[in-house]
């Protein structure tokens, strides 16, 4: 059998991504961690001295610290397993990037292993996501200088 | 010779004893765990890191076939076995400890069977009455080598394998009857049909398994059904689909309980382990228990048992290379022998 006959063999006997299924998992999955986020959101707004605007902060604090605990005793990753894309996009996925990590290369130390690699998945993310902020600030702020939209 | 790559042991070593020892996810999971001499409770074997955990599993699982043979370290020549760990430490500390001259082999998931060919040669020139020959893998410590840190989520497709946590070793010395024993091996080419996907090793996989079994059949000028037991090693559930159908369209008869394999059987088929399991302790462990003790029993009087192995790295994966693959063949039989 040559290599492309084969290649062909292997992509009909590999078993194809039920990405409907896939879609709809990480629909429900992203949506539950997002209502629990806007739960505990008003929970801020409610019982605090926090309003729409501040709230976000001690909400992604309050979220990524849940990853954290969820992700130390070993539950994160079959939630993902389910929820694929609807566990690893929401902020609990950066959270439970960073937390692994940390915890993969503790034995390695504090210095060389768990500040040298906590940002090892997670760092990409901030890269990407401070270069993207930054590219999209530039356009708002030549559009606006333009007059073509407003603050 | 007998071909390129083939060689004839005509002095029939023999595997005294072999002994496996795994973890605690083999203990809850695999059928296969009663056969096993050893199981633990925990990952960490009570060692700090996981990489001495997989060490001690290489230790543990040394000590228990040297037990079984009933010998001790100081009569054992050699220790032959590797791991997948970087450099592989875990085997090198484990060969510290015993104090053994040591080969540490590479071959990926196919260390099982190459270490049982290099100690069958050292026993074969009579250059050792005893060699420890073995692989192991720790789940742990070979996940983050070659994938993610362990508990970070990623949805692992259904054709992903699991690593065991496991060593299996065994105790090769001269011709014994009584014993399987080793009467030819097929030392593997690599094999790259150009598949990329880390997470589907067993396609990736199949097209060397099928190269060394034909090499090694055609050498030994024998058919499929001259052997109780075709074991490849971590192929798994898509792999093994695809070996066997290369092999039926290659001519070969491929049906009946003779074909097994390890990978795919070694979690009785979970869906949980997705396509089954894999890592250099998986054939170990099927070989020297399930496969060694059928044999012992008279169940199987000729087994062939085929590691294979993705000879890949982190690395040569990221920057785009495709795989690299490979499989040791190892005949056994038991009694008779003579035949050819």
């Amino acid at each position: 059998m040559d290599r492309q006959a084969y290649s062909q063999l292997e992509q009909q006997i590999t078993p194809k991504t039920p990405i409907a299924l896939n879609l709809v998992k990480a629909f429900v999955t992203g949506g539950i961690i997002c209502t629990i986020g806007q739960g505990i959101m008003y929970f801020y707004m409610y019982f605090f001295d926090f309003t729409e605007r501040t709230a976000g902060n001690p909400t992604v604090a309050t979220m990524i610290f849940i990853a954290m605990l969820l992700t130390g005793f070993g539950k994160y990753k079959r939630i993902a397993q389910f929820g694929g894309a609807g566990s690893a996009v929401p902020v609990t996925g950066f959270g439970n990037a960073m937390i692994s990590a940390a915890i993969e290369h503790r034995t390695e130390g504090y210095v060389l292993g768990v500040g040298g690699n906590m940002f090892k998945l997670a760092g990409s993310v901030i890269v990407f996501g401070v270069f993207s902020a930054f590219v999209v600030a530039l356009i708002k702020t030549i559009l606006v200088k333009l007059g073509v939209v407003g603050w | 010779m007998v071909a390129r790559g083939v060689i004839r042991f005509g002095n029939r070593p023999t595997i005294r004893a072999a002994a496996v020892a795994a973890g605690p996810t083999e203990k809850k999971n695999s059928p296969f765990s009663h056969q096993f001499d050893r199981l633990y409770d925990s990952d960490l074997i009570g060692q700090k890191t996981n990489e001495q955990a997989h060490r001690q599993l290489i230790e543990d699982a040394c000590d228990l076939a040297l037990n079984k043979a009933g010998k001790t370290i100081s009569d054992a020549d050699y220790l032959v076995c590797g791991d997948l760990v970087n450099e592989m430490t875990p085997s090198n500390f484990a060969a510290a400890s015993t104090g053994l001259p040591y080969v540490g082999l590479f071959s990926a998931c196919a260390t099982s069977t190459s270490a049982l060919a290099y100690a069958a040669l050292l026993t074969e020139v009579g250059a050792a009455s005893l060699v420890l020959a073995g692989a192991a893998s720790h789940h742990s410590a070979i996940e983050r080598q070659f994938r993610y840190p362990v508990e970070y989520g990623f949805q692992k497709p259904q054709n992903a394998q699991w690593t065991v946590t496991a060593a299996g070793f065994a105790a090769v010395t001269p011709h014994e009857p009584g014993y399987p024993s080793i009467c030819q091996a097929t030392v593997g080419r690599v094999v790259d049909y150009g598949l990329t996907d880390p997470l589907n090793m067993g396609a990736a996989m199949a097209p060397a398994a099928f190269d060394t079994f034909r090499r090694h059949l055609e050498a030994a000028g024998t058919e499929p059904e001259d052997y109780d037991v075709i074991i490849t090693g971590d192929l798994g559930a898509i792999g093994t689909q695809l070996f066997r159908k290369m092999a039926s369209e290659a001519g070969y008869a491929v049906e009946g309980e003779r074909w097994r394999d390890a990978g795919k059987e070694f979690y009785g088929g979970d869906p949980a382990f997705f396509a089954g399991a894999s890592g250099a302790g998986c054939s170990a462990a099927v070989y020297f228990s399930d496969v060694y003790s059928r044999m012992m029993e008279g169940e199987y009087r000729r087994a062939l048992l085929m590691a294979t192995g993705a000879l890949l790295s982190p690395l040569s994966f990221q920057q785009g290379e495709s795989i690299p693959c490979t499989c040791h063949a190892v005949e056994l039989v038991m009694g008779e022998g003579e035949g050819r």
